[in-house]
């Protein structure tokens, strides 16, 4: 059975979420991209706490910025690894931070994986695509 | 097998999804693991010494070992582990995408335990996990 590569975008920025959303459309791959703008919104749309996430799939693929309001990326981080049963959906953090300690202490917090994201826009939708086609590899290996 | 601690395992990959596919393949089998896990060589072979901010790292039971890595690669960290007296007797699977044969017969000749392709082979993985599963359940049958 087919089923769509979903992506859950984490992603409080609405320039970026546009971004992304037309890296994927250009990809042709067929990934289905949902958002959020922010941790708390991500964590209600994994776990279908409320009335409207609860028919939505559950991602292959989380995509998540670092600094968002109400709850950012690490901390819902620490709530999503902090849940087994979500131990098979990898993360990878998307934000503009360069820093090693960030990129660090993401990886302590469960990260799967880390990219700055690129100022140039070019570059800024080839690094989305490269993202998704990499994870869609693995996440087809999976199953 | 005693139950009473983990099954310490350290994973040694470059690519965050070839090392994401590695950690689903290991929960799948029934070891209870610690996986720990190091994206370079170098860091690896720190590891295994105890260096640095490794001081009280475990002894792995079981290294997962990639072989192609930016600096000190997969090789380097086998030949390394097979000439030290503390670490040569510790079992490595090696990872791979290479299917060429000079690196199966180098890898095996520099003490490699097992080598598994990927990661269009995630079954040679579950399946190398069972085998060490195995071995394990021998080797804690000698006496200390």
């Amino acid at each position: 059975m087919e089923s769509h590569f979903n992506i859950l975008l984490v992603e409080d920025e609405a320039a970026d979420a546009c971004l992304v959303r037309l890296a994927l459309r250009d990809a042709e791959t067929h990934s289905e991209l949902h958002h959020v703008s922010d941790g708390a919104e991500a964590l209600a749309f994994v776990q279908r706490r409320e009335e409207r996430y609860a028919t939505v799939p559950r991602p292959r693929l989380i995509l998540l910025d670092l600094n968002m309001p109400r709850m950012n990326g690490r901390e819902f981080l620490r709530h999503f690894r902090g849940d087994t049963s979500f131990n098979d959906i990898p993360v990878v953090v998307f934000s503009t931070s360069e820093y090693e300690r960030d990129k660090e202490s993401c990886f302590a917090l469960g990260a799967n994986d880390f990219v700055t994201k690129p100022v140039d826009i070019d570059e800024f939708i080839a690094a989305v695509k490269g993202i998704e086609t990499r994870w869609m590899q693995a996440s087809q290996i999976q199953d | 097998m005693s139950n009473d601690r983990p099954f310490n395992i350290l994973l040694v990959e470059d690519d965050p999804a070839d090392a994401f596919l590695a950690r689903t393949a290991i929960r799948e089998s029934k070891l209870v693991c610690d996986v720990h896990h190091m994206n370079d060589g170098d860091k690896a072979l720190a590891f295994l010494r105890k260096q640095g901010s490794h001081v009280d790292s475990p002894r792995p039971d079981l290294v997962l070992l990639d072989l192609n890595m930016p600096g000190r690669d997969g090789r380097s960290v086998l030949a390394e582990m097979k000439k030290d007296s503390g670490l040569c007797d510790i079992p490595v699977v090696v990872l791979t995408t290479s299917d060429a044969t000079s690196d199966i017969k180098t890898c095996y000749a520099s003490g490699a335990n097992s080598f598994v392709t990927k990661p269009v082979d995630l079954d040679g993985f579950l399946r190398a996990m069972r085998s060490i599963e195995d071995y394990w359940f021998q080797v804690v049958k000698l006496p200390h």
